[in-house]
């Protein structure tokens, strides 16, 4: 199991460099004028142009220019250094800032997900076909079908400005309780997704061999349900759910800008909008590591969960 | 419009003093009290920059109009007159004497001198130290010193300190409005301790700002979430009426509208147009719209022969509908525009260019089939903009009146439009925006239209408008400056360089807890006017 783990580590080292080379050329080859892009649609001075282009570079263009800026941009980031925005903001600084909010928003929307979404699905998984199990399928169809565009912010008039139940917006250092209804918003996709998810599975598991097994020894059907059942029937949602961990934290932009949290993705929508190659490739390095780390975590619940798979 | 606004405002504290104002609409609870402790909250978005010669987004300068006092500020006839410069004087429009009232400090506690401009305007003038607004010192003999990669010189040799309270301007060429110019942000003073060596601004000043105005910072700046200033005590000016103001960083506006709605937010500068149809009926009377600054135009690229003829633009002008558009689409959040400048500077005259403006399909066709105008029309603008929906309605317009075809053409950014139009790649006509750099006529035609302009984008060059509008900048006085410059104007109707459309408009609102909520020539939320309600 520990050597199973640090191979995985190791191979994370190799995929952050590889992904940081990837998305690292790409902002470089769909750069066009990051400075005029910075200044809007106002006239961008001689003085202005110069400056910023011997700051940032910008004139190193072609193949050998990418390799020198990339070169020095790991060079940097070797030394902790993540680089200045194009408004001379540390990217650390920006990084800093974002992501406490963006992993509180992801953990409510998790939790909710979690809380609500498996239960339910467990519950319809046993009861097939039952009021419930309908209902929430109509349900969750529904919320499957209502994109997030037109979610976020019908939930934000209704809840927050014509029953005031909750804040209208989050902001940027928001309590818990201002945080919930942007993390349902949040959470709701992955929660209906884990829901169907959860009741198949479970359907599936009570027809098993073991279960019938069980069942003629006379044990109680809880023990069946809460152990036998459910611990092999999560390996898919335990799977979904890694994944969904790092969707959550980076597919967040809509949400985010509807609920004014300056967070991950918006400043991902930022820097993409600016064309800032370093803020875009220093978010992403992270959201990189998030997910690797999300699925070492999944791969050893496996294990965990079934002791059919172990690691050699 | 401006005079009905006037006496709205007017109006108000007549209005208050007769306690009409008593009974608001339900839900704010207040007692129509003034409280002049209360801080209020404005909507803003992330500022570039809050250094004074490097600030030129309104969001920036929203928080330095806080911070700082300008040395002149505008009246309602748009005419400027003296805030924290005693007097501005000139005998020849070349040699400016601005003298500084006494008692003003920094938040530091430094006494304002002479000293403060020069640094100041010396360090935006510098080319090397990259600031945006630097352009704005051009004016003043030396610039060009201190332009390149290594300039000759470190100070504008057009400065001059007189004694500490008292210096000169020297132009390289007399400018009759160089008054108005000092309006704007970038004249801002900045203290001895906002360098860290000389002509080296300290890191980190513009995390805190230490300036000269009616409110000075609380904490630092928040970076994508709040700055908050609080009243200065010891400014010698105008008070302002409350306590102080957060400057809440919003990424979109329909946000701050939802907490506009619900009295977590105070004011909102920019009401998304989606929510403009139920504006007046979400918020009453906390609906406002003032005349922008901005202007939309269509530029049309003289320099390719299908549009070389002024017949050929004016046909195309007349073939819009201007007043339909700027109903159905834009909802009334603009104006539509018939003239080259906005109506906010000195000299704005309605409907300068005369019968092009006027919608007249069937003219338009015949005057547009004699000059020989393209069969296709192609319409280009920037798609992170909103634009596509009047573009495609002024497309259906053309096709209906000119018989031509015509195609929208979406560019990603602005700056991939204007790099297309600089290398003289053929893109039809193409939109093209303007906000002035400080309300004077000049700044709506030089940068945009003399053959040199830095705007000037579309290649129009007309030898008796530059003669005009060199002419105006030499005039003795304001009046006979306007009168060239009106002239100026006339010769652009002839030639119809660019199409004008639309006015902008302030489109704001406000929620239950303020009052007197105005906004200035810069789009900004006035400060000193607005006051909070208990």
């Amino acid at each position: 199991m520990f050597r199973f783990i640090l191979r995985r580590l190791l191979q994370m080292v190799l995929a952050f460099f590889g992904t940081t080379l990837i998305v690292y050329a790409l902002m470089f080859a769909g750069q066009g004028d990051p400075i005029q892009a910075l200044a809007g649609e106002r006239p961008v001075t001689a003085a202005q142009r110069a400056y910023l282009t011997e700051k940032y570079h910008l004139d190193a263009t072609g193949v050998g220019g990418f390799f020198y800026r990339y070169l020095d941009y790991l060079k940097n980031l070797l030394q902790g250094d993540l680089g200045q925005s194009l408004t001379g903001r540390q990217i650390s600084d920006v990084l800093a800032a974002a992501w406490p909010v963006t992993v509180q928003l992801a953990l409510i929307a998790m939790a909710v997900t979690v809380l609500f979404g498996v239960t339910a699905g467990v519950l319809a998984g046993i009861r097939r076909a039952s009021i419930f199990d309908n209902s929430t399928l109509v349900l969750t169809l529904l919320v499957l079908g209502i994109p997030t565009i037109v979610l976020a912010p019908l939930a934000q008039y209704l809840l927050g400005v014509k029953w005031q139940l909750f804040p209208p917006t989050a902001g940027a250092e928001p309590d818990l309780y201002a945080l919930l209804l942007p993390g349902i918003v949040l959470g709701s996709l992955s929660l209906a997704t884990a829901l169907r998810l959860t009741r198949t599975s479970v359907a599936e598991n009570l027809r098993a061999d073991y279960v019938r097994t069980a069942r003629s020894k006379g044990l109680v059907k809880r023990r069946i349900v809460g152990v036998h059942v459910l611990r092999n029937s999560l390996i898919p949602v335990v799977t979904f759910l890694g994944v969904e961990l790092g969707n959550l934290m980076s597919g967040a932009i809509i949400t985010e800008g509807v609920f004014n949290i300056p967070g991950v993705g918006f400043n991902l929508f930022r820097g993409i909008r600016t064309e800032d190659g370093p803020l875009v490739v220093g978010i992403v390095s992270v959201l990189v590591v998030v997910y690797l780390v999300s699925n070492l975590v999944v791969d050893v619940l496996y294990a965990v969960l079934d002791p059919r798979i172990r690691y050699e | 419009m401006r005079v009905r606004r006037l006496a709205a405002w007017t109006a108000l504290p007549l209005a208050v003093t007769l306690g009409l104002v008593a009974c608001g609409s339900g839900g704010d609870g207040g007692s129509g009290q003034r409280d002049p402790n209360a801080a209020v909250r404005i909507e803003i978005a992330e500022p570039q920059h809050l250094v004074p010669t490097n600030t030129n987004e309104t969001s920036g300068s929203q928080v330095l109009s806080a911070l700082f006092s300008p040395l002149v500020d505008y009246d309602g006839a748009n005419k400027p007159h003296e805030v924290a410069a005693q007097s501005v004087t000139s005998s020849d429009n070349t040699v400016w004497t601005v003298k500084l009232k006494d008692g003003y400090t920094f938040h530091n506690g430094e006494k304002v001198t002479a000293d403060n401009y020069l640094d100041a305007w010396n360090y935006g003038a510098y080319a090397p130290n990259g600031q945006n607004s630097s352009y704005f010192f051009e004016k003043i003999a030396g610039y060009e010193n201190l332009q390149g990669e290594k300039p000759k010189a470190k100070t504008l040799s057009g400065l001059k300190k007189v004694d500490d309270l008292t210096f000169t301007v020297k132009l390289s060429e007399p400018y009759s409005e160089f008054k108005s110019m000092l309006g704007y942000t970038a004249f801002y003073p900045l203290p001895k301790a906002a360098f860290s060596a000389p002509g080296v601004l300290a890191e980190g000043y513009e995390q805190a700002p230490i300036g000269q105005g009616p409110f000075r910072m609380k904490g630092t700046w928040q970076h994508d979430a709040k700055v908050e200033v609080t009243r200065y005590d010891a400014f010698p000016g105008e008070k302002p009426k409350v306590g102080g103001v957060e400057f809440r960083i919003y990424q979109q506006p329909t946000a701050a509208y939802a907490d506009v709605l619900s009295d977590n937010l105070d004011v909102i500068k920019t009401i998304p147009t989606e929510n403009l149809s139920t504006a007046a009926t979400d918020l009453g009377d906390r609906f406002q719209q003032s005349p922008a600054s901005s202007l939309q135009v269509l530029a049309i690229p003289t320099f390719q022969k299908e549009f070389a003829k002024p017949e050929v633009r004016k046909a195309i002008s007349m073939a819009i509908d201007r007043d339909e558009i700027t109903k159905s689409i834009f909802k009334d959040s603009q104006q539509p525009a018939r003239s080259f400048v906005s109506p906010v500077v000195a000299g704005y005259r309605e409907n300068t260019i005369g019968t092009a403006g006027e919608f007249d399909p069937a003219k338009a066709k015949a005057m547009y089939e004699a000059a020989g105008g393209p069969k296709k029309i192609e319409l280009s603008y920037n798609g992170d903009g909103g634009h596509k929906d009047w573009v495609d309605a002024t497309c259906n317009q053309l096709k209906a009146n000119l018989g031509v075809e015509c195609v929208g053409t979406a560019e990603p950014k602005f700056a991939d439009l204007l790099t297309k139009v600089k290398q003289k790649q053929s893109v039809g006509l193409f939109r093209m925006g303007w906000v002035m750099d400080y309300p004077s006529m000049e700044n709506y035609l030089g940068p945009l239209y003399s053959t040199n302009g830095s705007s000037n984008y579309y290649g129009y060059s007309n030898p008796e408008f530059d003669k005009l509008l060199a002419e105006g900048a030499k005039a003795p006085n304001e009046e006979a400056a306007i009168k060239k410059y009106q002239a100026a104007e006339d010769l652009l109707a002839e030639d119809m360089p660019v199409i004008p459309l639309r006015f902008g408009q302030n489109n704001f609102g406000h929620s239950t807890k303020v009052r007197n909520v105005e906004m200035d020539l810069f789009d900004r939320v006035d400060l000193l006017k607005i006051e909070a309600v208990k």
